[in-house]
């Protein structure tokens, strides 16, 4: 790749309205407008990739049109909402589907909560141990995908114990806890203890302090662990096939079909959730964008140079 | 990852009231943390930790799925599996190196644009490069295995037209492999690098602007030292994925670009070979680890779990 970063900090913009910010006028010296090409090239080379990273998704809603008739939905026969309207033609898969759903719900609905209270402890408390949870959590989350599930099969192998729905929802909590976890606890990296001491002052026990004061300023933090942790169970496919026994979520029964052809209804139905994933962050961002207190920069930088 | 501990917070001696004494006592008890970390350590050691532990003592068993397993403590089972699939381990260090560095140097200009001249729009085309995720992983990767099928939308129309030869195929190369590898990590070298260079001081910027630095010198010496923690946070993100990755190999890749994850796999799914797959497993792990741990000493985790913000 030929497409080296042009060394030029945008002069221009960011500077300026820094020292905007801060009311000090710029000193005398012109800003010579410089590298003017190598921004365009480097907004060129950018748009390109983002092509790169949406044309799978592209070519997946646009296939969801597709009137084939082949068992590989690869070529373009025509337009045709055959698809749309038979969504639930194909059982399995719907089950697959609902499978998917109903566990991602439930294993964000438990590593919201363990992972909430572990992201309050090591976010809000010094204490001894907290090293420990800390490694721990990164252990977690840094260990590969096929090592979590192989071990965790070790352990329902060693006991015994069936591979199902069941197992799969341990595992999908599992990984769950530790992104939360750090989720929550970054966002309380920069709170402020004593408005707890405050709502104490003012008579407030340790569960209304929770309710009203800890709460509010934890939950943007608690909202985007949740969203992250459904998002990855949804999505999950190494640690769910080394546990799923006969049970089948959404990505196992579509990797299960690339052999034999995949029936655009997963075309379908993958377009649904990504519209409604697309919706929920631009929904979410909009109402977060209203709460928060933007910063200054962020007016100011402005202006792409 | 709070740095400082909860005790710095002294409220001035006058302003604490006299309830303090009722609910003092229990209000900051010494147990709290652990109360609140018990439950979630607790099913991380159960589903976490105990099974590496499972998987070990599972390595070192002999038998078969039908007579079951014995604990022997075969250790020879080790040298075995790195002996019978050092290809596959070579090749998935590879695949997952040249993925990496692949990843770091299509992202860092990207990141550096978006960061530098993104202006109003940063958190848009930040929203774009999430776009990937609202799809599930499998099915991007089918997605792409359509793509880029010998008679597809792309391959296809270009043999037709003849800028291709007939028997030009992507699918099932290794090419096919690391491509899938970098399109599905990309995101996640992108954003630490971004959330680097986002947070860099323009002053500092400014500074070495006038103090004559040249264009070179500002970027060699200010913003890439800089942003390194960000370049080193998603190396991690991106490696140890990519490296024991085993669905685009299976999806995209031919039987010659088998990697370490499709072994541990097929052993542990299709042949049932416990010992040898917990083996593998673990050795992999190791591998993994201690790198990362490394990595870790020398830069701090603080950057990676920085990331979870975004």
């Amino acid at each position: 790749m030929s497409a080296a970063p042009t060394p030029v900090p945008s002069s221009t913009s960011r500077p300026a309205s820094a020292s905007a910010a801060s009311g000090a006028m710029p000193k005398g010296k012109a800003r010579r407008p410089r590298g003017r090409l190598g921004e365009h090239l480097l907004r060129v080379y950018t748009w390109l990739i983002l092509l790169w990273l949406v044309a799978p998704i592209i070519s997946m809603i646009v296939f969801s049109f597709n009137d084939t008739h082949s068992k590989q939905n690869n070529n373009w026969q025509g337009f045709t909402l055959t698809w749309w309207k038979r969504i639930g033609a194909i059982p399995d898969l719907t089950t697959a589907l609902e499978n998917s759903l109903t566990i991602a719900l439930l294993s964000t609905l438990i590593a919201t909560v363990l992972g909430t209270m572990i992201g309050m402890a090591i976010g809000k408390h010094a204490f001894r141990g907290k090293g420990a949870v800390n490694l721990l959590l990164f252990a977690n989350i840094a260990a590969p995908e096929v090592v979590l599930g192989a071990s965790l099969l070790s352990l329902f192998i060693t006991l015994g114990i069936p591979r199902g729905y069941l197992t799969i929802l341990i595992a999908h909590a599992m990984f769950n806890i530790a992104y939360v976890a750090v989720v929550v606890s970054t966002r309380l990296a920069s709170y402020d203890l004593s408005l707890e001491e405050a709502a104490r002052d003012l008579g407030a026990g340790p569960f209304a302090t929770f309710r009203l004061v800890t709460l509010p300023i934890i939950f943007p933090g608690v909202m985007s662990g949740a969203l992250l942790a459904f998002s990855l169970s949804i999505d999950e496919y190494i640690m769910t096939q080394f546990n799923a026994g006969g049970t089948l979520t959404f990505p196992l029964w579509v990797f299960g079909a690339t052999r034999v052809g995949v029936p655009p209804q997963v075309n379908v139905m993958a377009t649904i959730i990504f519209m409604g994933g697309v919706l929920l962050a631009v929904l979410g961002a909009t109402i977060g964008r209203g709460r928060r207190t933007r910063r200054p920069a962020d007016d100011t930088a402005g202006a792409p140079a | 990852m709070s740095a400082e501990p909860a005790a710095t917070v002294a409220p001035a001696p006058g302003a604490t009231g006299p309830r303090r004494g009722r609910r003092g006592a229990r209000w900051r008890s010494p147990f709290t943390p652990y109360l609140l970390a018990l439950p979630g350590g607790l099913w991380l050691a159960i589903f976490f930790v105990v099974p590496m532990l499972v998987m070990l003592s599972v390595s070192l068993q002999t038998g078969n799925v039908v007579d079951g397993f014995v604990q022997t403590f075969h250790f020879a089972v080790y040298p075995d599996a790195i002996r019978q699939y050092s290809d596959q381990f070579i090749r998935s260090f590879a695949y997952g190196g040249i993925c990496t560095v692949l990843c770091v140097v299509l992202a860092y200009p990207m990141a550096y644009w978006i960061a530098f001249h993104g202006g109003r729009r940063r958190s848009t085309y930040l929203f774009l490069v999430l776009l990937p995720f609202f799809v599930s992983f499998v099915i991007r990767t089918v997605s792409w295995k359509f793509l880029l099928a010998d008679d597809g939308v792309l391959l296809g129309n270009l043999k037709d037209i003849g800028l291709l030869p007939d028997d030009f195929r992507v699918l099932a190369t290794s090419t096919a492999v690391i491509g899938g590898l970098t399109y599905n990590s990309f995101p996640f070298m992108l954003l630490p690098i971004y959330v680097a260079l986002e947070r860099m001081d323009p002053k500092l910027l400014e500074a070495a602007d006038d103090l004559y630095a040249g264009r070179a010198a500002v970027f060699g010496r200010v913003v890439l030292p800089l942003s390194m923690p960000g370049v080193f946070a998603g190396v991690l993100l991106t490696f140890v994925p990519a490296t024991s990755d085993y669905v685009n190999a299976s999806i995209l890749g031919g039987t010659s670009d088998t990697m370490i994850g499709n072994i541990i796999q097929t052993t542990f799914l299709t042949n049932a070979d416990y010992p040898l797959a917990s083996a593998i497993s673990f050795i992999l792990m190791v591998i993994l680890l201690v790198g990362i741990f490394i990595y870790a000493r020398v830069l701090g985790t603080r950057d990676v779990f920085e990331m979870g913000t975004r």
